[in-house]
């Protein structure tokens, strides 16, 4: 026998097997995506959580008393030393079901406002980014594969909406429309509703979406598949559905989570100046503020939400990370024997 | 009218004689230092003419004098009012509509410049030149003001205030009886100016000032210097006693927390705003002797727009004020000791106020406990259950709060209720304006001087309710034109009966609180923190804590 070996022919995985396994050797991008699935998990288990411990993480309870070792506990305590000035709100009893993080000023558990205010973060900053990407990807397709004066016409009012610091515009269309809410034609959504954060934080973001979308269009445009689908007449929606979003699918893939952070990141700034979340709804950003009235002496409300902010952000970031790397084929990561 | 002046006047002096020694020894032991104040900001422009806040009041009591003041002592007693720059009380004529002072002589300007009757006369005509912001009110019923009103640049007030330089005298004409006429006059917006005062809002340039102290340096956003008047001398105790400390350094931009510490340090001597609520407790136990809680002519309270749905429907607001717990606003504002449930307009202590309350358990003179169901039962009747209800209040911790608070009543009781903070600086003129649709609130009340009327009739007579504009101080939008006719007979009876007065006011108050065209929530109390090294810390009922009247060393 002979000792060489038969070539046999390898089957060739797909970019998306690759990128798959690329990403699962990627260890910290998938403990970041472990941690923020783990997050979302607690997140959605708000309700659940609410109903088991027995509380309403919306209303005020400052007459509430808690059993603790058998002893009835008022969640609000009144200084008895001195002049007996304030009150204290109980803090963590690292009892899960019993404010295992204390209370707020308002005698409401922290723990289930902080599922709850995850739970609105998460939901305000995925939606945000759904609503980002579908008008970048749109407006970044059109201007790029139309160009002329479409392009031009759309870059400036991308221009306009680049030009104004991120934070001072979101915080500007919070301001005008938290009174009234946004009233245009068809559209009525009320001034406290979840969607105004939504769609604010999402038109603020548009322009980082749209730019490198173009950018990418553009080049597609003069590719030679492209051309040869115009030259064969196909309609231009067609080619742009077809032939074009293919292409950037990645992009759009790697501009996901990171996106989502920043959206989770503007919307916690907006809710802590009251001008996001509105009360009594929580989100992390304001129950921060909540806890900013309490940091001398419950500094806990104030620190938890901010670290989870912080985890799931840097979460994101990392999982981000490992996602373009991924979905890069010129990219190091090694991936064993492929 | 003229009874009650002399007799005011007997009993300021008897209480001059009796304090001048203590001070004058006092003033020999402790005279000298520097006071450090601290406040997060400036109140605004440093002009006594313009400025509307507590912390520019009170600060302006040492620097600016009036004709007649607020007597400058601890308690109700602060509430009296004094000669200042004029010797004595004036003397009013039988119709009530004239007033002649004689100014005291040989008083200056801080910038050396003699203080004299055309200096009154012009100070006056200065209100309305720069617009003051009291000057339609306060100050309308002066002969010639409607004229001044419509044509500020050019106002004279030609027969209003006439000053007769020979003899030292200002006569001051009204159109008709006012008897809170010489309150108005104690207030900073009276004062009297140099007459060369350029009839602008002088915004952060000091006005020289008669008092024991000037204005000697101020930045907006850094501090103001407060140094004793070289040309002052004491010309009456009561209305502008000498000062212990040299020099009042008052500093802006530190926060509340940060101002505590200061203090606790020894680095700060005392600060305007309010006590952090998470330093209350500590402050309570471990500083009680830095510590000076003082009670307040003033009124937290929640306007239901009476022009808007679920409002318009008086069961419905009634079912409001039955419905809140008073005890726990109380709990949110830091407890009994800083405030007192209240059902009724006028606050304890208060001319005109009689205990009142019939939206509680037990109606009686006191609130004792929330009657939710009977709050059902009213939102039932009223038939506006489910309706949608949006709380207006300030983004301050404590405004939140009780935000907060009020929405989870107002859903308990039947209404789709969510509160909306809105930044501290426009609030209270937002919610002012019918252009906004504002349906429920959060606010407060501070009395300007103490007479019922600058609760009742400023907040809901039919005159204060203005449509569309952003000083309807009628937030409520309440108009009864019956209790609107029995306020204006209390006003006039007011001038020839305090006391008459003061009992129709108190019916009023009464009618007011029936109607429910607000609900009224706390009566708060001021907690002052100062520092170890202040001593003689004195509370004055009109103008809080005067600050010059403590020493440092």
């Amino acid at each position: 026998m002979s000792n060489q070996a038969v070539a046999m022919p390898r089957k060739t995985r797909g970019p998306w097997a690759v990128a798959f396994a690329k990403l699962a050797r990627d260890r910290a991008a998938m403990a970041s995506l472990t941690v923020f699935l783990l997050i979302v998990l607690a997140c959605l288990s708000a309700p659940l959580y609410a109903k088991w411990a027995g509380v309403d993480p919306f209303a005020s309870t400052l007459d509430a008393v808690i059993q603790i070792d058998g002893a009835d506990v008022p969640v609000m305590e009144q200084s008895t030393e001195g002049l007996g000035l304030g009150y204290t709100p109980l803090g963590p009893t690292w009892r899960l079901g019993n404010y295992f993080l204390g209370a707020d000023s308002q005698g409401r558990d922290v723990m289930a406002r902080m599922l709850y205010g995850g739970l609105s973060s998460l939901l305000i900053s995925g939606a945000a980014t759904i609503f980002t990407l579908i008008i970048g990807t749109a407006a970044g397709l059109i201007a790029g594969y139309f160009g002329g004066i479409t392009d031009t016409v759309l870059s400036r009012l991308l221009d306009v909406l680049w030009a104004f610091p991120i934070y001072l515009l979101a915080i500007s269309l919070s301001i005008v429309t938290i009174a009234q809410g946004i009233r245009i034609g068809p559209i009525d959504i009320e001034s406290g509703s979840l969607w105004l954060p939504v769609i604010i934080i999402g038109i603020v973001y548009v322009p980082y979406v749209a730019r490198p979308i173009r950018g990418q269009v553009l080049s597609l445009r003069h590719s030679e598949f492209v051309l040869a689908a115009i030259n064969l007449g196909v309609p231009g929606w067609r080619i742009l559905w077809r032939d074009i979003l293919p292409n950037i699918t990645t992009t759009l893939i790697v501009f996901v989570p990171l996106m989502m952070a920043l959206n989770m990141l503007t919307e916690s700034a907006l809710s802590f100046l009251s001008i996001g979340v509105q009360p009594p709804a929580a989100s992390w950003g304001t129950i921060i503020q909540d806890g900013q009235a309490l940091l001398y002496t419950r500094p806990l409300v104030a620190l938890v939400p901010g670290l989870a902010i912080a985890v799931s952000v840097m979460a994101l970031n990392v999982f981000g990370d490992g996602l373009r790397d991924a979905l890069d084929p010129r990219s190091k990561v090694r991936l064993g024997r492929d | 009218m003229k009874k009650l002046l002399l007799a005011a006047s007997a009993a300021a002096l008897l209480a001059g004689t009796w304090l001048a020694p203590a001070q004058a020894e006092y003033l020999k032991e402790h005279r000298g230092g520097t006071i450090r104040l601290l406040a997060r900001s400036a109140a605004g422009t440093l002009d006594p003419h313009i400025n509307y806040t507590d912390q520019g009041w009170q600060m302006y009591q040492p620097i600016y004098d009036g004709l007649v003041a607020f007597r400058k002592a601890e308690g109700m007693d602060g509430f009296t009012i004094v000669p200042d720059l004029a010797e004595a009380l004036p003397q009013v004529s039988d119709d009530g509509k004239t007033f002649t002072f004689k100014l005291r002589k040989g008083i200056k300007f801080s910038n050396g410049q003699d203080m004299g009757v055309k200096d009154v006369v012009a100070s006056f005509q200065r209100i309305f030149k720069v617009s003051g912001p009291t000057s339609g009110t306060f100050y309308a019923g002066i002969v010639g003001a409607d004229k001044c009103l419509a044509d500020t640049k050019s106002c004279t007030l030609d027969g209003g205030v006439v000053g007769d330089e020979a003899a030292g005298t200002i006569t001051l004409n009204l159109t008709k009886p006012d008897a809170e006429i010489l309150y108005k006059l104690a207030l900073p917006h009276a004062v009297v100016l140099p007459a060369d005062t350029p009839a602008e809002d002088m915004g952060s340039k000091p006005i020289p000032s008669t008092g024991a102290y000037m204005i000697s340096a101020f930045d907006p956003n850094k501090g103001m210097t407060v140094s004793r008047n070289p040309n002052f001398k004491q010309w009456s105790e009561e209305a502008q006693p000498d000062g212990y400390p040299d020099v009042v350094q008052y500093d802006f931009g530190l926060s509340e927390e940060a101002a505590v510490t200061a203090i606790q340090n020894g680095e700060a001597d005392w600060m305007f705003d309010a006590l952090p609520s998470d330093r209350l407790g500590e402050l309570g136990s471990k500083s009680m002797d830095q510590l000076h809680i003082s009670p307040l002519s003033a009124w937290w309270y929640a306007p239901l727009n009476n022009r808007l749905a679920p409002f318009d429907n008086e069961k419905a607001r009634q079912a409001v004020a039955y419905a809140i717990d008073r005890n726990t606003l109380v709990k949110l504002f830091g407890g009994k000791v800083l405030a007192s449930p209240v059902c009724q307009v006028l606050p304890p202590d208060f001319p005109g106020h009689e205990d009142y309350c019939p939206f509680t358990k037990t109606p009686g003179a006191k609130w004792s406990a929330p009657d939710i169901d009977k709050a059902k039962q009213l939102v039932e009747e009223s038939g506006t259950k489910g309706q949608k209800v949006t709380i207006i209040v300030e983004d301050t911790a404590i405004s939140r709060s009780i935000g907060v608070y009020l929405q989870s009543v107002l859903t308990t009781i039947g209404y789709v209720a969510d509160v909306k903070p809105i930044s501290s600086n426009i609030q209270f003129t937002y919610i002012q304006n019918t252009n906004n649709k504002v349906q429920m609130s959060v606010t407060q009340w501070y009395k300007d001087y103490p007479a019922a009327s600058d609760f009742l009739n400023i907040l809901f007579s039919c005159a204060s309710f203005r449509e569309g504009s952003d000083a309807s101080i009628n937030i409520a939008g309440f108009c009864d034109k019956d209790i609107d006719a029995k306020m204006q007979r209390a006003l006039d009876l007011g001038v020839t009966d305090q006391k008459a007065a003061d009992k129709m006011w108190a019916e009023i108050d009464k009618q007011v609180t029936d109607k429910a065209p607000a609900v009224g929530l706390f009566t708060p109390k001021r907690l002052d923190f100062v520092s170890k090294r202040v001593g003689n810390f004195k509370f004055n009922r009109q103008f809080n804590w005067m600050i010059t009247q403590s020493w440092v060393q």
